[in-house]
């Protein structure tokens, strides 16, 4: 390795731990500030929750420029696998929310494979009908409840797993969009045919993209089954999906920072608007009236929020990272 | 032995006769070129050979390798890149991003490494980077390389398209008009920088203009098309000299 690729890997490295000393430090105000309720607890677990579908749901639709308008579907595949596995056969949480992300993406690959080969509003529409599918497979399958729903699933998801988790799915789908394979799927979603022609096997990335997306979904919903302990196939339907997709719509295409917050922002307004099911979607259908326009592109479209490249370095350098320690250590021996 | 073989390609959308029985060879290092009128079949062939359109009759052979069938990415990454007569780049990406794209294929690292930040990301990343600001600087782009390509002004975006292709690292580079809407000092400062990467990266290139003293000036072999069908071909001067050329396409005025 050279030292050009050192200095970069000891750059992305710090940026990471200060990234997660941040993050820690948000998770202890926030434990700090309000672990004792438990109302607020569940609202803030269900806002990192839907931290991942809105952030993996934009994978597909902002960054790879596909419309997927399925994605409470995948959560449902992902919610019910998971739910099955701790349930039926007392599966380690761990092993059940991977099988269940495992299955969305399988899922999603299958879904994908022969719609996202085709141009155009396919995928719109074949994930509209898979969600109905999985409705309607859910209603019938009465190991697991049918339409009555599926009781009894063990109580684990709590703050701390959820908010774990949002991290970790911000972090990979972000270290992906910055390499080149997240190039690819940015290049897929603003010209294909360009795409094609300087060697980008397009449909490979349309695909990838939507499995990995479908994957983030299930996870969330293995971890939304262990939070509810209860499960109802009303809870995937389409409208859930609109859900997100207003998530995406409003936090900005081809943004992390913007739907991530988005889905903390629409978690906390929905609980508030609870009662008032009505006024809901109108609240919903005036905000996306005013996006559309005042910000057709949602408020953070393309935008991160990252920490300077500055502090990264000052870090760097005030910690003397690297050549200090190597050069004490050549001192030692000698 | 030649490096392309185009082999009696017919190109038909339904009654329209785009392109008709089209035979070319290309040795390694030609510089030829494409010429006709409007609508001649020119950017067709263009977009047989790479794949977008599948022809209705006839070969397409790279390298002695059958292209028949094969997608878009694949011929690209069998060694032929383009740029588009009418400009289709990345717009909203950055200008370096561009480069950087066309360069996605010979990347070495997975996407294992990069969504784990393995050394390899890096190390990979870095080579993409490096390559893609070399080329920046020969186009003469290194100030833009953060600009959004779409804000780019016109010329500079179809510097950076022919950038973009070659960051593919072709060995055949077809230019679809890279001087249309240049005006004459524009384009004799790209007909030297064609002229500077031809014989720098060693490439093979079919080129389509309609400025003519382009053309002229550069081309060792043209190649003309009317009506989808290729009425002559040879040198500039066998070209300026050909009365069914003079009268399909070049006029009376260029030959006196
Ligand atoms: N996808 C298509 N479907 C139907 N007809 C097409 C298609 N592509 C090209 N054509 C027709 O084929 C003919 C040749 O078009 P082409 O674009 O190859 O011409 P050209 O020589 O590049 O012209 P120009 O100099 O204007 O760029 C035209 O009549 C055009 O309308
Ligand atoms: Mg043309």
């Amino acid at each position: 390795m050279n030292d050009v690729t050192k200095a970069t890997l000891r750059k992305a490295w710090m940026r990471t731990t200060m990234g997660l000393a941040l993050v820690s430090v948000l998770y202890l105000g926030i434990m700090f500030a309000v672990s004792g309720d438990a109302y607020y607890m569940q609202i803030l677990t269900l806002a990192c929750i839907n931290i991942i579908l809105a952030v993996s749901l934009n994978l597909i639709n902002g960054f790879t420029g596909q419309f997927s308008i399925g994605h409470a579907g995948f959560m449902g595949v992902g919610a019910y696998v998971a739910a099955f596995l701790t349930t039926e056969f007392k599966a380690p949480f761990l092993l059940a929310l991977a099988v269940g992300a495992l299955a969305a993406a399988t899922v999603g690959f299958l879904v994908g494979m022969p719609t996202l080969r085709l141009r155009g509003d396919y995928l719109a529409i074949a994930t509209l009908g898979f969600g109905e599918i999985i409705r309607v497979v859910i209603v019938n399958l009465d190991r697991v409840g049918g339409s009555r729903g599926y009781t009894g699933i063990p109580s684990i998801t709590n703050f701390t797993w959820a908010f774990s988790f949002a991290v970790i799915t911000i972090m990979i789908i972000r270290h992906f969009i910055n390499s080149t394979h997240g190039r690819a799927c940015l290049a897929v979603r603003e010209d294909e045919i360009a795409a094609e022609a300087m060697g980008v096997d397009t449909t490979k990335y349309k695909v990838m993209a939507f499995s990995i997306g479908a994957g983030f979904a299930g996870l969330a919903g293995g971890l939304f089954a262990h939070l509810l302990t209860f499960l109802h196939p009303s809870s995937f339907d389409f409208l859930k999906s609109v859900d997100y997709l207003v998530m995406v719509v409003v936090g900005g295409w081809g943004s992390i920072t913007g739907p991530a917050a988005a889905a903390v922002g629409l978690t906390i307004m929905n609980e508030l608007l609870r009662r008032f099911a009505e006024l809901r979607m109108l609240v919903y259908a005036a905000m996306l009236i005013g996006i559309m326009l005042l910000r057709p592109q949602g408020l953070l479209a393309g935008r991160e929020l990252a920490l300077p490249d500055k502090w990264v370095e000052f870090l760097i350098k005030k910690l003397r990272l690297g050549k200090t320690k190597e050069g004490r250590s050549s001192d030692e021996s000698a | 032995m030649s490096l392309l073989d185009v082999n009696q390609v017919s190109m038909h959308f339904g009654g329209i006769k785009a392109v008709t029985d089209f035979d070319l060879h290309l040795v390694p290092g030609e510089l030829v070129g494409l010429i006709g009128p409007n609508g001649a079949g020119k950017t067709t062939v263009f977009n047989v050979i790479t794949g977008v359109y599948q022809p209705t009759c006839g070969a397409v052979v790279l390298n002695s390798g059958d292209l028949s069938g094969k997608k878009p990415c694949r011929i690209t990454q069998a060694g032929i890149a383009r740029t588009f007569q009418n400009i289709r780049l990345f717009g909203s990406l950055s200008v370096l991003d561009n480069v950087k794209i066309a360069y996605h294929f010979h990347a070495t690292h997975g996407v294992l490494a990069s969504v784990l930040h393995g050394s390899k990301h890096f190390a990979g990343e870095e080579i993409i980077t490096k390559k893609a600001l070399e080329l920046l600087d020969i186009f003469g782009l290194t100030p833009r390389k953060e600009e959004k390509a779409r804000n780019l002004p016109y010329g500079e975006q179809r510097r950076l398209e022919i950038a973009r292709a070659l960051a593919a690292r072709p060995q055949l580079l077809l230019l679809d008009e890279p001087a249309a809407g240049m005006n004459t000092n524009e384009s004799r400062d790209l007909v030297r920088l064609i002229d500077w990467i031809h014989h720098e990266f060693g490439l093979t290139i079919l080129l389509i203009e309609h400025h003519m003293d382009v053309v002229m000036s550069i081309c060792r072999r043209i190649v003309v098309l009317d009506y989808g069908r290729i009425i002559a071909q040879g040198t500039p001067d066998e070209i300026r000299a050909n009365p069914k050329v003079i009268e399909a396409y070049l006029g009376e005025e260029v030959s006196s």
